[in-house]
């Protein structure tokens, strides 16, 4: 599974850092790193809904306040 | 238009060339310019009365050159700089002479300054020179109570401080390819814009109006951080609007990559023990050419340019890349093996004013974008010692304290020949030299709009704005 995470400039003004720092440690907390390719891209073009994370092509907008969530909804869940 | 043009520029040298790009960038944006290139030589000098030259027919065959250097100058000449024969004025050459405010004093300092007698009296007291024994140094000048002893040095050799510029049979400027290394400060220098710097703008439209809008790829600029002294009737938010409105899909900054070097090269430098810096590509043109023996100490790390541009490909391999910066010896870089695979084409702030009023935005009436990637310490690569205060950061947050580094910043050619001297004498000296061949670091750079004092205190407010404060945190996000 490829989650790319935006890190235009403004998803990064609104913490795609964080969601990246995140989903890295969440990552290898489940011992996923060869399941789950995490990679970057700046705009997606869709700044108002950011930070943009995409799964295979399918958009989601996280935050640092809902990352967590989002992990056990649409990675964990879809690997495990 | 509604603000005063001349304002935007340091001097009407600059005016004229812009003008000129403007030109050309409109028609080529509507696809004219095949049937009308002969005609913006007239559109520019209209009239019968000449300004700048003898005549409009001189004027205007003047700028029909630049509008070829506008198009990218001559194939033949793999230089980015390049000298307009007929724009150039031959300017004096004559090196010291005694000029007439020379009273005939009876004091002759002069005589006693020159250390190789080549100062004489004719019968009024009044001093001459001896060519043949003056060694040009200038003493005798700088004891004349009167000031009268001037040295008459073509403003673009005097530039040129690695001396690739002589002069023609004809009396023209010549460009020595082999020592220049495309820092374009004659290019700025010369009063007359004789020398001028290859403008690769047709490209850059060909490759935004190719992707149409997105769909075919993506276009990316590449902004250097000394943006943040330039465009400074509109804010930085503006500019990067208008740069989306030129049909960029994105605008990233080029001090991200700064920050990904800083790392790197820290590491290298604490591997290696001693580095110079490889950023600046007219001091590593400069390196290679009259300091072969030192090129292995050139740092093995990309320039900030490619290397966020080698990021970009690497998550987006169709794209196509822009860097827009102040650089001329930018313009050369590219085209080298290490870079050109990655950054697809260059472009100076003086080439993107005249790209955006080509379409007529008025950058002041635009909405507010946002820049942010990279941390303060990438930002401040634009000015001298940059660089180094980046590589003290980079210890501290590689947790490597004990390591000393100890930084020979270098602010202009004639400070890197002097560190490089050392270097090649073996004379103890840091195990760092930053080098950048531009006065002040980029800010000082010849595609700049304008040069200022106020410059740096300019980028040292931008890179504070930065949201990342800590270049681990910058490039974290990178993989
Ligand atoms: S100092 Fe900066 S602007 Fe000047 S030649 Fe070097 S990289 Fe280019
Ligand atoms: S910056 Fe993330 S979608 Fe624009």
């Amino acid at each position: 599974m490829r989650v790319t995470v935006c890190i235009g400039s403004s998803c990064h003004l609104k913490g795609s850092r964080q969601v990246v720092q995140r989903l890295q440690s969440l990552i290898a907390e489940n011992k996923l790193q060869d399941k789950v390719e995490l990679a970057g891209t700046f705009c997606m073009g869709n700044c108002q809904h950011g930070v943009n994370v995409n799964i295979d092509e399918k958009n989601y907008s996280v935050s640092p306040e809902t990352v967590d969530q989002f992990f056990k909804d649409n990675i964990l869940s879809a690997v495990k | 238009m509604a603000m005063d043009m001349t304002r935007r520029f340091d001097t009407q040298v600059q005016l004229l060339k812009y003008k000129v790009l403007k030109e050309v960038a409109r028609l080529a944006f509507n696809d004219e310019l095949g049937e009308n290139l002969l005609d913006i030589p007239k559109t520019i000098i209209p009239g019968t009365t000449p300004t700048t030259r003898c005549c409009v027919y001189k004027e205007r065959a003047i700028i029909g050159e630049r509008v070829k250097m506008a198009m990218g100058g001559d194939h033949k000449n793999p230089n980015v700089v390049e000298v307009l024969p007929i724009a150039c004025d031959e300017c004096p050459v004559g090196g010291y002479e005694v000029t007439d405010a020379c009273r005939g004093c009876i004091a002759h300092r002069c005589e006693h300054a020159c250390k190789r007698g080549a100062i004489y009296f004719d019968h009024h007291q009044k001093a001459h020179i001896d060519k043949s024994k003056c060694i040009e140094c200038g003493m005798c000048a700088q004891n004349c109570p009167y000031s009268a002893i001037h040295n008459f040095k073509r403003p673009c050799e005097n530039a040129c401080k690695v001396h690739a510029i002589s002069m023609n049979e004809d009396k023209s400027a010549r460009i020595d390819n082999s020592k220049c290394t495309s820092c374009g400060a004659c290019v700025y220098q010369c009063p007359f814009g004789a020398i001028t710097d290859k403008s690769f703008i047709l490209n850059v439209i060909d490759i935004l109006k190719r992707s149409d809008n997105g769909r075919n790829y993506k276009s990316y600029a590449i902004v250097a951080p000394s943006i943040s002294s330039q465009f400074s009737y509109a804010t930085l938010g503006q500019v990067v609007s208008g740069l989306k409105k030129l049909g960029f899909h994105n605008v990233v900054e080029a001090a991200l990559g700064a920050d990904m070097v800083a790392l790197d090269e820290t590491r290298e430098l604490m591997e290696r023990g001693f580095l110079t810096s490889s950023c600046c590509p007219a001091f590593v043109t400069f390196v290679n050419k009259f300091y072969p023996e030192l090129s292995k100490f050139v740092s093995s790390n990309p320039s900030p340019m490619v290397a966020i541009a080698k990021y970009i490909k690497s998550n987006d391999p169709g794209a196509k890349v822009v860097f827009i910066g102040p650089c001329t010896a930018k313009k050369m870089e590219f085209q080298l093996p290490k870079a050109h695979p990655y950054v697809d084409s260059v472009l100076t702030f003086e080439e993107l004013q005249a790209l955006f009023d080509s379409r007529d935005f008025d950058l002041c009436t635009l909405g507010d974008d946002v820049l942010d990637n990279a941390s303060y310490y990438g930002r401040i690569f634009a000015r001298s010692g940059g660089l180094s205060d980046a590589i003290t950061e980079a210890v501290k947050e590689l947790g490597a304290e004990g390591f000393e580094f100890k930084p020979e910043v270098c602010d202009g050619i004639d400070a890197c020949k002097m560190a490089l001297l050392k270097k090649s004498k073996n004379i103890p000296m840091g195990n760092f030299i930053e080098g950048m061949a531009c006065d002040g670091g980029c800010i000082g750079g010849a595609g700049c709009l304008t040069h200022g004092a106020k410059n740096k205190a300019e980028v040292d407010k931008y890179g504070r704005l930065a949201y990342e404060k800590k270049i681990t945190e910058a490039v974290s996000m990178l993989k």
